[in-house]
Parts: C-alpha cells; structure tokens; sequence
C-alpha cells in the first residue's frame, strides 16, 4: 500500500504543502488540490506542451514531472501572471494577436513565451520557433503565436520604461 | 441620411472569451469533478475481429479500492438494446460477443481513483476466438469477410432515411449520381484518362481529449460532456433509455479542440449506463492514446476517369469513391453521400456517373472530420486534372478555366452554382503564383516545383438551427444557442450577428453555452454550417425581438423610432426593472430530396469553396520536401469577423498540411502501430511553410446573414492536391497515395528514373 508524503513547495510565490501520492504528477496536484487549471495533461507523454509549468524557474512537463520530487522548490503557473486585474504582457499580447482558437494549449503557450522572453528578449522568428515547437496548438493558432510573441517581446522592451517614468 | 459604417459587421472583434483563455480559466469538461465521482478506464480489445469466448473480471474486480466492473452484461440490464449511431444503430456500448477492431471497449472498471481503475483494468483478461478480418476498402467492398452479420439503419436524419438493412455486405451505402450519359461522353472523348488514388487513416486529434461524464439521479440524466452535438446526443440517449427528452440534459462548456471529432454520439452511452448502473456520477476521460480508436478520417480509394477532347473540353467524367468506414458506420454513410456527390470536382461536365460506397472494415470507425470527405476527393480529382492537363500540353491553369463551373450552370447534381466564386478563388491562386511568369526550377540535385489546386463541398442538408434573443428588465441581451465554440469563435460572431440587428456592442452580448435545458435545438456545430444556419436563426430571432420592442413601445404611446431605451419601456411597462423580451426563430433551408440518380436542384444551401497554390523545394537525393510557399483561399462571402475568419483559413490549411505530409495511422497485422503523439506527427511551429497566406476572395453569399457563409472547411479541400501537384512539377512524377513523406518522393524519383527501391 502506497502511502501520501507531505510536500512543501512555493506556488505562484505563497509557500504551500500538499500530501502527494508516489505517482502523482505536478498537474494532478495542481488540478486535485489547489483547483489551478490552466496547466492541463493532454498526451500525457510530455510532447504537446499543455502542462508548461515552471519549476524553480524553467519550463517543465507538469505531467511527467512527479510532485513528491519538488519538495522544497518554487512552481509557478498561468495562474500566477496576472498582477491584480492586470494581465501580463504575454498574455494580453495572445489575445491582442488572437494567438488561440479553443485555447487549451494557451496557457502553455504563454508559459513556454515566458521563458523565451526571459532567455531572449527580442527573439528572431527562428528562435521562436524553435523554442515553441514543443508546444502543440491542433488549431493551429501558429502565424498568430509567432505574432503575439513578437508583440510581447515589443512591450516587454518598452515596459521597464514606462516603469521607471511611472515612478519618477 | 447617412448610414454609419456597422460596428459589428466586418469588425475584427477579439473572440468574448479571450480573457478566461489566456487565464487558464476556461471550463472545458476535462476539469469537471462532481462529487461522488467515479472514474471509468476502458479494457479494450487486442484483435481486430473475434467472438469472445469469456471475459475475466475477477482480478480487477478484486483490486482495492475498485467499485465495479463492467461488461455488455451488465450495461443490458439498464439498456435493453444497446446500439448507438447517427446513421446506423451498429456500435453496442461495449462489445457484445464480438470485437470488430483492436481497441474496441470490451469491459470497463470504475473507481474513485483513476489510477486504481488503470491498474485494475490492466488485469482484465479475454478470451478469445479469432475471425479473419478485413482492413483494406477495396477488399471489404468485394466482401469475403463481413464485419457485420446485419446492418441496423437509423433514422433519426432526414436525408439518411431511405437507409435500408442489409445482409452479406460489408457496404453500408451506395451513392449514385447520374448526369446525361457518360457511355455515350466517353465515345464521343478524343482521350480517355483513368487513374487511381488513395488517402491514408488520420486522426482529429484535438488536444482535450474526449471526456464525458453522466450524471443520473432521480429519474433524469446530466450529461457534461465535450461534445459538438448537444441536441443529437441527447435524442439519442433518450431513444436508448426510452426516457422523453426532458428526462435527459446535455451540457457543454467549451471545447479543447473538435474538428468533426466530438460530434454525434461517442462516450455519452457508456457513462449513461455506468451512471445508472452504480447510480454515482461517472466520467470517462480518454488518454491522448485512446482517442485513437475512438474516431478517425476515412481513408479512401478512388479510382477516376475522364473523357477529354484535344481542346481540354472534358466530356464525361466516371467517380468511383470507396470510403473505409471502420467496424461502425458512425456518420460514414452522409460522408460518402456528400463528398460523393461534389467527387467530379467543380468543373461543368455535360457527362457525370458516381458512385461512393461506405464500407465497412475491421479498423476504428471513420467518421466527421474537417472537410467531410471532400479533401479525400479533391486530392484525386485534382491530381488527375493535372496529369490530363500535362498528357495533353495544356496549361494547368488554363484547362481548369475551360472546364470551370461557372455562376448559374448545374453542378453534377443539377444544383445551379450560385454565389460560388470558384473563378475568383483560382485566378487569386494563379496571380499569387505568378503563373504567366518565368519561375525558377532549381538544378543539381535541388529542384523546385510548383502546383496548384482547386476544389468544394456541398453542405449537409436540410438541416435545423433554433436560436433564443433574451432582452432583461436593464436591456442587456443574452443569446441561446447550441452552436457549440469549440475554437472557431462561433461564440463571438453569433454575437455580432444579434448585435448588428439590435444595434448594441457584440461585447456586451452574453452567449449563454449549449444546456439542452435551456438552449434550442441545433443540429450540430459541423460541416461549416453553424455561421449560416445558425447565424440566420440568430438574426431572425433579434429582429423578432426588435418588432416586440416596436410593439412595446406602440402599446405605451410612443412614437415610431422614438428610440426610447428599452429599460425605459419595461419600467413604464412594468412599473419597474422587470420583465423580459424574447425574440426566437427556427431556420431550416430549402432542401430537395435527390431523385434516384441523384438529381436535385436544390441539394446544398450553398457551396463552400477553396483553392491553394504551393511551390515546393525537393532535395532529389533524399526527397526531402521544403513547402516553400503556401497560399490559402477561400471563398466565405462577407468575412464577419475577418480576423476569425483568417484564423479559421489557416487553421483548416495547417492542419490539412498535417494529413497531407506526415500524419498517418499506421496499420499492421489490423493493430494500429502509432497511436501517440511519440510516432503521429502533427503539425508544430517548425512545419509552417516560410510564406503562408491565408485570403479569401471579395465575395457575398446572399442567403447568409450579412452575405456570410461557412469558413471553417474551405481551405482544407484544394491543399494536398497543389502540393502534390507541385512535388510532381519538381520530380516529374506524381504520387498518387497520402501522405506525402520524403520516402514516397524518393521511391517515386527512382521509380522515374529506372531505379527502383526495393519494396518497404
């Protein structure tokens, strides 16, 4: 008989635990127990891109990903990036672009974007594409994903100034 | 008077969900979790074809924490006949003495746990003895080995009722069309080309995969499930039940993805039966694996013949389509109808015969996906116009133009084209081609080819949308609709549609998602039907509302066009804020019944159409194909929503690209051998061609609401033709079976060359 262990772990920056079985992925725990969905198994193979999560920082396969393993570490989701009622960047750029169809991989999407723009932030076409292209989108929201990437990368530049002008 | 530029019409309007999408806050059923939830996993068969001798549940039924286990036996004592279909009363809930595919459910275990229910079920045991089987359509038409002993027709479709059973075959359908006398048109023909053509077995692969969940207490059952079709499902979970359809409630949030997939009836029986069996709610969620034998394209052969006289006149025009259906008919038959009906390919033909056959196989059931068959066809018909074309030194374009349906002539089936811009569609192709100029073909072992295409679809009639205008006590407007948004943001343009007659911001309309409670009847968001059908009863049911609020404010004493709000007239009305107004309409097209041959001028209420244009780059060493360019249009009549309607265009393509190059159910020994995202490959951000554009054509369909017409379908007809065509341009020789792969183009480049690869 398998038994529950405790874990605790930083989620969306407030420190939680969670009891997790063995075989329990990160998004089983997400969905089941803290209600967090944007992070959604799809293949279950770790090929779609569906369950992007971050853990400790970079971009992971919340489906493959067992949750017993993050003990002590930090995992942030969709759910994390919105600031009050202001949407991060990323996100408002996928809607401005209309970078989804059904939107089931979208939070993934925005999730993988997230790191793209950490690692560069004014990406070329081809490093877009190649750092998405784990990601599958069936409706094919591609033109428009590579659209609003670029539209973030835009507003992401120009945010520290606004920033900075904000608080002067 | 000066009429203002319309807010809502042509406006690219951001889809009214676009804020729960990029939150993750969406509600797709795959997250639902009602309380006292069981889990159901499916123990599926490992044959292709087998009576089943004895089933061992005994091991999973004994595995902690399970709850039941389930076979046919069981689902019999709450479902005396339990056979499910739009077209067939063919598919028992689980098998019933026989296995007609490997991956067929065979018994299921429910538990709280999912993991449990996995585990127990992989304990299960069948025992079985084998049947020969039949894979292939062509074999199966010849029918040695039969699927089925009986065929059971259904009839809950208007257009599939002549359905009659048979025995002895394995064809569930025979379309036949006759136009003037193709004997006669192929002797008078200078040439007579025959050629044959095949499509491979893909798959929808939405990325929510299917889930449904049912929920039977006191007497009525609730349905969440991720379906397309709310209304049929319901109608046939009350004719399964022998319950009235009020006893039976369909509710759909959104959809993670459809594309023909999730229509008609999939899961929706079995969880009925298990919900009423343990009297828990039940759900069963597939695995990204499983959904490979829930539902898949029809692979097709299609063997097609011309009579053409030296000027490029084609003359007589013979369509032999046979459709492999699967081991259950599902919607097979109206495909094999439909896309039978427009297989000669939309050129003015004075001589057409057809034929298409729905056949069954001992594969998956084949069913609805994006398209409807005419993809299937149009690779044929398109790929031999080209081959005539070159066997007679005609200018590829140039021999289409000749043959072109043109405004108001007959199609095959005597349904004049109207509103069709077919020309358009290929002269917009050819100029973004630059056919007339010089075009550079590589050299070495680089060569560059190009193609292009052109092709339609009729769309499934007559067919019923019901919609409800609801105007509160504060004039905010809610819309009721069964037209499901499964991504193509029929949400949003339902709005726009109803706020254009009501003259109100689309934004501020709330569309109220499919709750057969509460929702009217639609048929089915499929077949590109939903923004024409659906969209009519939309603004037939506003300006209902509109003449009610006319009439309020006459009955109040106002003037004509005093525009008073109408919160202002329900507070004189009522004496405060309260009451409602509701607007409905029901809208059905004009439809008539095909005569024996097939004839009806009224067979489609319009013509969706596409073409595309591609140049491609093959490595002549490898095969190796680079898409360099690729050109999408479509004919959608008034772009509602143009931003939409472009996503919808290069949606259909990309994944038509898909099922073009790389997607493929493999088959081996009747097993499938690559059923995961791990060896079936779609389409990702590194497959979009380097240029791709998706257009339509300045057009107006004048029956739709606001000129409009389908857009979901169009682009996916004319794709795999044009690239073909183009690989063939490049290669000198073209491949006649789907997909496109780099090994095919390699075999066919040393086939041309007197060199052949030995056999796979």
């Amino acid at each position: 008989m398998t038994v529950p262990r405790l874990i605790r772990f930083v989620l969306n920056g407030r420190p939680v635990s969670a009891q997790v079985m063995p075989h329990e992925t990160v998004v089983e725990m997400l969905t089941q127990q803290f209600d967090l969905r944007g992070a959604r198994e799809s293949c279950g193979q770790g090929l779609c891109g569906c369950c992007t999560v971050h853990l400790n920082g970079k971009p992971v396969s919340g489906c493959l990903q067992l949750a017993a393993l993050i003990d002590g570490g930090r995992i942030d989701t969709v759910e994390g990036l919105e600031k009050g009622r202001q949407l991060d960047p990323v996100q408002q750029a996928f809607i401005d672009a209309g970078a989804f169809q059904c939107g089931f991989c979208t939070p993934g999407f925005i999730m993988m974007t997230k790191s793209l723009l950490a690692e560069h932030p004014d990406p070329s076409d081809d490093e877009i594409r190649h750092y998405l292209t784990g990601n599958l989108c069936r409706c094919s929201a591609y033109p428009e994903i590579i659209e609003a990437v670029r539209l973030a990368a835009r507003r992401t530049a120009q945010a520290p100034l606004a920033m900075a002008g904000g608080a002067a | 008077m000066v009429t203002l530029a319309s807010r809502n019409i042509g406006a690219s309007i951001p889809r009214l969900e676009a804020r729960e999408k990029v939150t993750g806050r969406a509600d797709y059923v795959h997250h639902l979790r009602l309380p006292g939830m069981l889990h159901g996993k499916i123990f599926r068969s490992t044959l292709p074809h087998a009576r089943i001798k004895s089933i061992d549940t005994s091991a999973a039924a004994a595995v902690e924490g399970v709850y039941r286990v389930v076979t046919i036996d069981d689902i019999r004592t709450v479902i005396p006949h339990p056979y499910y279909g739009p077209a067939f009363h063919d598919q028992p809930v689980l098998a019933d003495g026989k296995v007609r595919f490997a991956g067929e459910p065979v018994a299921v275990v429910l538990a709280q746990d999912r993991h449990v229910a996995e585990v127990a079920a992989g304990l299960i045991t069948a025992e079985y003895e084998e049947l020969p089987y039949v894979e292939d359509e062509v074999e199966a038409l010849r029918g040695e080995v039969m699927v089925h002993d009986e065929l059971r027709p259904a009839h809950t479709f208007a257009d599939l009722k002549y359905l009659q059973g048979r025995k002895g075959t394995n064809v569930a359908l025979d379309y036949k069309l006759r136009r003037g006398d193709v004997a006669a048109g192929f002797a008078k023909a200078d040439r007579i080309f025959e050629h044959t053509f095949r499509a491979q077995p893909v798959m929808h692969t939405p990325m929510e995969p299917f889930v449904s969940i049912a929920d039977v207490a006191d007497g009525r059952v609730t349905l969440h499930t991720a379906s397309q079709g709310p209304s049929f499902v319901r109608i046939e979970i009350a004719r399964l039940l022998g319950w009235p359809e009020n006893r039976v409630r369909v509710k759909v949030p959104y959809l993670g993805g459809g594309f023909g997939g999730k229509l008609y009836i999939k899961l929706e029986a079995l969880v009925t039966a298990l919900s009423l069996l343990v009297e828990r709610p039940v759900k069963i969620s597939l695995t990204m694996e499983e959904q490979f034998f829930m539902v898949t394209r029809h692979a097709c052969t299609f063997n097609i013949k011309s009579g053409v006289m030296n000027d490029g006149r084609i003359v007589a025009r013979h369509c032999e389509v046979i459709w492999n259906g699967g081991a259950y008919a599902d919607i097979g038959p109206r495909v094999t109808q439909k896309a039978g009906f427009t297989s000669a390919g939309p050129y003015d033909i004075e001589n057409v015969a057809i034929e298409s056959y729905a056949v069954y196989t001992n594969r998956p059931p084949a069913g609805a996906l994006r398209g409807f068959g005419a993809p299937q066809t149009a690779w044929a018909y398109e790929c031999h116009m080209d081959m005539i074309a070159e066997e007679l030194g005609l200018d590829k374009v140039e021999f289409r133009r000749i043959n072109l349906l043109r405004e108001g002539r007959p199609q095959a089936s005597g349904t004049p084209m109207k509103d069709a811009a077919l020309d358009k569609a290929l002269e917009h192709v050819a100029d973004r081609l630059n056919w007339s100029a010089p075009f550079d073909r590589g050299s070495g072992c680089i060569r560059r080819g190009r193609g292009l295409a052109i092709g339609f679809k009729g769309i499934t009639s007559p067919t019923t949308s019901v919609a409800v205008v609801n105007l509160f006590g504060d004039g905010s407007c809610a819309l009721y609709i069964g037209t499901v948004d499964m991504g193509q943001g029929s949400d949003t343009v339902m709005a726009q549609i109803a706020a254009e007659v009501l003259d109100i911001g689309a934004a501020s309309i709330r569309v109220i998602h499919s709750d057969t409670d509460v929702t009217p009847y639609d048929m089915g968001t499929l077949g590109s039907r939903s923004t024409f059908h659906m969209g009519t009863a939309v603004r037939l049911a506003a300006e209902d509302a509109k003449r009610k609020i006319e009439a309020l404010a006459a009955e109040l004493g106002l003037p004509p066009r005093s525009n008073a709000p109408l919160s202002e007239l329900f507070k004189r009305k009522y004496g405060m804020q309260a009451g409602n107004i509701i607007g409905t309409a029901t809208f059905i097209p004009d439809y008539q019944k095909p005569d024996a041959d097939g004839q009806s001028t009224k067979a489609t209420p319009f013509w969706g159409v596409g073409a595309a244009g591609a140049e491609v780059e093959i490595d002549m060493e490898t095969g190796q194909l680079t898409i360099l360019r690729l050109i999408n249009v479509a004919d959608v009549g008034t772009a509602l929503n143009p931003r939409l309607v472009r996503a919808q265009l290069s949606g259909a393509a990309i994944m038509q690209l898909g099922f073009t190059t790389t997607e493929h159910m493999v088959f081996r020994d009747g097993q499938l051998t690559n059923g995961s995202l791990a060896d079936y490959k779609i389409p990702s951000l590194l497959d979009m061609p380097r240029e791709f554009i998706s257009e339509w054509v300045e057009s107006r369909q004048d029956s739709g609401p606001f000129g409009a017409k389908g857009a979901g379908e169009s682009t996916t007809i004319a794709l795999s033709p044009a690239i073909g065509n183009a690989i063939a341009d490049a290669i000198g020789v073209h491949i006649t079976d789907l997909p496109l792969t780099p090994e095919k183009i390699f075999r066919a480049i040393r086939q041309a060359a007197g060199a052949p690869l030995p056999g796979e």
